[in-house]
């Protein structure tokens, strides 16, 4: 757009085509293979999890830097309007970091309801109290 | 008014050499369209980061989720057991119509009206593709499979066991913990043939069976034998998965795809436009068709995070 010829430009678009769709096959690939499906039995290995996860996000993280700075063309636009678009979603990392730690923590306090109500309590009789004195019930106040 | 004039002018003559409030000067070199479609753009984000995020933050709540590879393994025309394939080929859909979106815009900049519509025919039989994609996806899931907002029979296994046939004995269906299942209706077809046709001959009066329990809603929860951790030799039977699921899903991918529903209306609608010639009259390279492209990219790049979350993680 005003900085390369049309030619350059339209070699650009196809260029920009043929990344993101092999970008698009390698995350399906990685993500077929974290669970299993290229080489069965990986999907045990819980550290390739979160490998393949990371990849994942960084690829699409690519994905997302490639279709906004060439498609919809940020990288020709004034620094200060891509600034003012692109500064408020660092936010996002807060909400990100926040929810995530929220949503563990629902999950731990399901997990403590469901112990508790499998916990199995005994009967205490009165003899095996301890720290009580036995023939505490016959204690009779009087005046 | 005396008054207001000569301050008027008093400011105009100390803001000589051109100030941005006289007007005449576009902030950020963007016209006033282009630079609110950005920031429709941005607040869109933040309403598909919230939507994404509450995903996140449910499916780390929950003790199992459904695995992506396991509930989208269906494609058109009877393929069963592909995993994504088809959510991919949906994928591809976009990104193909991102790129002829950006061609229909260079087109704009030449003031070629004719490659204009061209490109942006393109880019519409590209979104319709996808939305057809979308509803046979839909379809599947809610006709075929049985999931709506409030009921996932997508479930995961948290230990390993055997199933018990309808008579309650045990079967060589053999599963490990972290194995996925979808309960079925009663006597209902599949929608896929796994040898397992002989379901007609059962009773499935909603209730207790020796091998399986019918719910109100009709599905057949199959009751298996668990093998190993503190429960093993118990009798359970399958339960249905975490209930958010089907919630999030049709309200994301449901929130998208209208998106690009609308997206379809307002590119025919700048099509005939361009093809009429008004934005050719306007002179100003076709930013009509440069708006809706930013707006349709967008939708590509929710895409790309919904993909994300939904399908690969």
């Amino acid at each position: 757009m005003g900085h390369l010829s049309y030619e350059d430009s339209k070699k650009l678009v196809y260029k920009g085509l043929v990344l993101l769709a092999v970008v698009t096959l390698i995350e399906v690939f990685f993500s077929l293979l974290g669970k299993g499906h290229v080489i069965g039995g990986l999907e045990d290995i819980s550290w390739l999890g979160y490998v393949v996860g990371l990849v994942l996000i960084v690829l699409s993280l690519y994905k997302a830097y490639y279709i906004i700075y060439e498609f919809m063309h940020m990288r020709y636009e004034v620094k200060g309007l891509a600034l003012s678009v692109l500064l408020p979603t660092v936010l996002l990392v807060w909400a990100l970091i926040a929810f995530f730690q929220e949503g563990t923590a629902w999950k731990q306090r399901r997990q403590q309801i469901e112990d508790k109500d499998k916990e199995k309590v005994e009967e205490v009789k009165k003899d095996d109290l301890q720290g009580f004195r036995k023939d505490a019930a016959t204690i009779e106040f009087k005046g | 008014m005396a008054t207001t004039d000569s301050v008027m002018e008093k400011q105009d003559l100390d803001n000589q050499g051109g100030s941005s409030w006289d007007g005449g000067e576009a902030p950020f070199k963007a016209s006033y369209g282009k630079l609110m479609m950005w920031y429709f753009l941005l607040s869109d984000a933040f309403t598909f980061a919230g939507f994404l995020i509450a995903y996140g933050a449910l499916r780390f709540s929950s003790p199992t989720w459904p695995v992506p590879d396991f509930v989208f393994s269906t494609a058109p025309f009877g393929v069963h057991h592909a995993p994504l394939i088809f959510v991919t080929i949906m994928s591809f859909l976009l990104i193909i119509s991102s790129v002829t979106m950006v061609r229909a815009v260079q087109e704009g900049h030449r003031e070629n009206k004719n490659g204009v519509v061209f490109w942006m025919l393109l880019t519409i039989i590209g979104g319709i593709g996808f939305l057809s994609c979308q509803a046979w996806e839909w379809t599947n899931l809610i006709a075929t499979e049985h999931m709506t907002v409030n009921v996932n029979p997508f479930g995961t296994h948290v230990e390993s066991g055997v199933y018990l046939d309808a008579n309650g004995k045990e079967t060589d269906e053999v599963f490990e913990a972290g194995d996925s299942y979808l309960i079925h209706k009663a006597g209902a077809g599949h929608g896929e043939d796994h040898g397992e046709g002989d379901h007609a001959e059962h009773d499935y009066t909603q209730g207790d069976h020796a091998g399986y329990f019918v719910n109100s809603d009709n599905f057949l929860q199959r009751k298996y034998l668990v093998t190993d951790g503190p429960d093993a030799g118990e009798v359970k039977m399958q339960q249905f998965g975490p209930k958010a699921f089907g919630a999030l899903f049709f309200f994301i991918t449901g929130f998208h795809g209208f998106h690009v529903l609308s997206g379809v209306v307002f590119l025919i609608i700048i099509m005939v436009n361009a093809g009429s010639g008004l934005y050719m009259a306007r002179k100003n390279g076709h930013e009509m068709v440069e708006k809706i492209g930013l707006y349709w990219h967008f939708v590509d790049l929710v895409w790309v995070f919904v993909f994300l979350v939904f399908y690969l993680l």
